[in-house]
């Protein structure tokens, strides 16, 4: 039986959506998948050597559990978002989840191919070393040479 | 309840770290051993099936006691 293949194009920069490309790329490996992520705009965050700057908003993103009821405009004060991030990664914590960087290591053990997208990291400005070793820059070509040839192709 | 060749303790670990410590573990075993796993994410015993059905590996004993559940599998050769 062929390798099967699943290739994720990741576009957001915030904790929350940090876990689902991570997630599913760490397990498909570990059930014998070729892995690769393509990481473009935001999703480029996920690639920095420390991940601390990543954020949870409840901001625009009505479906997020709150401990309690709050208005919006409340939840805009400055320091609510620092403090929801405090809590959501308390509750990961409590829960057993794993961090971002331990999935992000497992997916880089397991040989999950990171590569960023070379046009956002010119338009950021963001230089080679503010990401992780190991990682490919390429662009929309590059994506596709895998993509094209993959079982599941997932945009998060 | 037969003894196995590795033991690996997923208590407190939540979805997908239990599968990944478990194709860790595996890893050091040779076709044939066994590892039993303990784990309590109540998710675990679909994601056990499936990752024995895609992987080859058998899933020869799956149990739940106290809300812990217990999954051997024998590493395909």
């Amino acid at each position: 039986m062929a390798t099967k293949k699943l290739a994720i194009i990741a576009t957001k920069g915030t904790l929350d959506w940090g876990y689902p490309p991570f997630i599913l790329a760490s397990t498909a490996a570990a059930l014998g998948y070729d892995v690769q992520i393509f990481f473009t705009f935001y999703g480029l965050q996920l690639l920095r050597k420390s991940l601390n700057h990543l954020k949870v908003t409840s901001i625009g993103n009505p479906g997020m559990p709150m401990p309690m009821p709050m208005p919006v405009l409340l939840q805009a004060l400055p320091g609510m978002q620092s403090f929801m991030t405090t809590m959501m990664k308390s509750t990961m914590k409590k829960k057993g989840v794993a961090s971002l960087e331990d999935l992000r290591s497992l997916c880089a053990e397991a040989d999950v191919k990171m590569i960023g997208c070379q046009m956002t990291v010119d338009l950021f400005g963001f230089s080679p070393s503010d990401f992780i070793p190991g990682i490919e820059m390429g662009g929309a070509a590059t994506f596709f040479e895998f993509a094209g040839e993959s079982d599941i192709c997932l945009f998060m | 309840m037969a003894t196995c060749d590795k033991e690996l303790d997923a208590r407190g670990l939540n979805c997908p770290l239990p599968i990944l410590r478990t194709k860790k573990a595996l890893n050091d075993l040779t076709g044939g051993q066994t590892l039993r796993v303990v784990a309590t994410d109540p998710g675990a015993i679909k994601d056990f099936q499936a990752f024995a059905k895609q992987t080859g590996n058998e899933l020869v004993e799956s149990g739940e006691a106290n809300g812990e559940f217990t999954f051997v599998l024998r590493k395909k050769a």
